[in-house]
């Protein structure tokens, strides 16, 4: 049986840049033309191999050494667009941004799946129940795109829009994604609900915050998974500071969270159960990073 | 007009000279051109974990990667892992334990595991689970298939 008479991956042409410069001159030229960037391709191509997506041109970044950067310095940590999700297994960095993302990171996918596919990936494919666009969101992490126009920086509550739509012009390659690092004393806790080990999580949280003189502060509390896009929830935030934890607040957050919500619908939950979910998931992420 | 790639995957240790479309996944090359056919192609997008290979050391479902991709990498399959006629240690594992029935899944879970203990050979018990939950299996129930890993990673310590 030849290879066009079985359910496959529509027919592209493949380029290989070997430097950024060159990956965008590609992407300038292909772009229109439904051309796209694949580095871990672990949510790419499923969809290729469903035909969901027929990409002309696939520019394949793998080959790009100076995307493969992981580094800090003047207390930011920089994540190259070729940084696999499994370089996060183990603390990248002595500092509580370390720990939060190890511990995340564990909920994606699956190990083998960990191992190709990529941190900037999973933000410029933008699934709403990606625990990076989370993280990235509730952290206020800062994206550098690059085009043939130059580089410009994109602040993370304006690079999502949608699902798996970002404001990522068609001709820009996201290069890197920047994260301060999080004060000493920061706590972090995060919950995810999904069906099955692995699977997309139908409503998850992230909350961080400080305790100044036994009281919470410099909190920020995000939801992804349950809207069409991660965010955070400044009604819970503002619930939470000023006041010592106790179950009661969380309570109290945890509701303030699930009202502020607009929830998806689907296969999985409708918005009631999902509305109930991110009470459940808010409230459990705030007691980890109170324990 | 269909593009062809020249591309030579080294499959355990033996040299695979091929011309291939870029849109050839790697199972498919693995076992279309190269005539590996231990390597199982199930789900063809990246659920169910049959077509496990190490790229280069590393567990990789090969569903999810272009043959191109590939193109110089050293790729381990379940064909590579007995030694000079001996059993691997997973292998002997799931056969004492009977990690396996009708054994579609088996050549993915022993790459899964094989991969992952090299990868980190002091990995703790509940790590390995975690691993064990990327793949499907519908004979064993899955508490089989644990035995028999923990079972060739504890021996694999020892030894």
């Amino acid at each position: 049986m030849a290879i066009g008479d079985s359910v496959k991956p529509a027919a592209f042409q493949y380029h290989a840049p070997q430097s950024v410069e060159e990956a965008v001159q590609l992407l300038g030229m292909f772009a229109s033309d439904d051309g796209r960037i694949i580095a871990g391709g672990q949510s790419l191509i499923p969809t290729m191999a469903l035909r969901m997506a027929r990409p002309s041109h696939l520019i394949d970044i793998n080959g790009v050494g100076e995307l493969e950067k992981l580094s800090v310095s003047d207390s930011v940590l920089s994540i190259g667009a070729c940084i696999r999700h499994a370089a996060f297994h183990r603390p990248v960095v002595g500092n509580p941004l370390g720990g939060l993302l190890s511990f995340v990171v564990k909920h994606i996918a699956h190990y083998p799946i960990r191992m190709r596919g990529t941190f900037c990936g999973s933000l410029a494919h933008a699934d709403p129940s990606s625990e990076w666009a989370l993280t990235a969101v509730t952290l206020g992490a800062t994206m550098i795109a690059e085009s043939l126009r130059g580089r410009r920086e994109l602040h993370a509550d304006e690079f999502f829009v949608s699902i798996m739509a970002t404001n990522l012009a068609e001709d820009e390659l996201l290069v890197e994604t920047r994260f301060s690092l999080l004060t000493p004393g920061t706590r972090f806790g995060f919950y995810e609900f999904s069906r099955r080990a692995g699977d997309y999580a139908v409503a998850m949280a992230l909350v961080t915050f400080e305790l100044v003189g036994g009281l919470i502060a410099d909190v920020r509390v995000g939801v992804g998974g349950a809207e069409d896009r991660p965010r955070r929830l400044p009604e819970a935030e503002k619930v939470l500071t000023g006041h010592p934890p106790s179950a009661r607040l969380f309570e109290d957050a945890a509701a303030a969270a699930a009202a502020a919500v607009d929830p998806m619908e689907d296969q999985q939950a409708d918005a009631a159960y999902r509305r109930d979910l991110v009470a459940v998931v808010t409230r459990r992420a705030l007691e980890r990073a109170a324990a | 007009m269909t593009q062809k790639i020249d591309i030579t995957l080294m499959i355990n240790g033996e040299r695979h000279a091929l011309s291939i479309e870029p849109r050839l996944t790697l199972v498919d090359a693995i076992r279309d051109e190269c005539g590996k056919t231990g390597t199982h192609v199930g789900c063809e997008h990246g659920v169910c974990g049959a077509c496990t290979v190490l790229v280069d050391d590393v567990p990789m479902r090969s569903c999810l990667m272009f043959a191109v991709q590939a193109d110089g990498k050293h790729i381990r399959t379940v064909e590579g892992l007995a030694r000079n006629g001996e059993l691997h240690p997973l292998q002997r594992a799931f056969t004492e334990h009977h990690g396996l029935q009708c054994g579609f899944c088996t050549p993915g879970f022993l790459m899964l595991a094989a991969g992952a203990l090299e990868q980190d050979p002091d990995i703790s018990d509940e790590d390995l689970v975690d691993v064990l939950s990327s793949n499907l299996c519908r004979c064993t129930g899955y508490q089989n298939i644990i035995k028999a890993v923990l079972a060739a990673a504890h021996q694999m310590k020892g030894a």
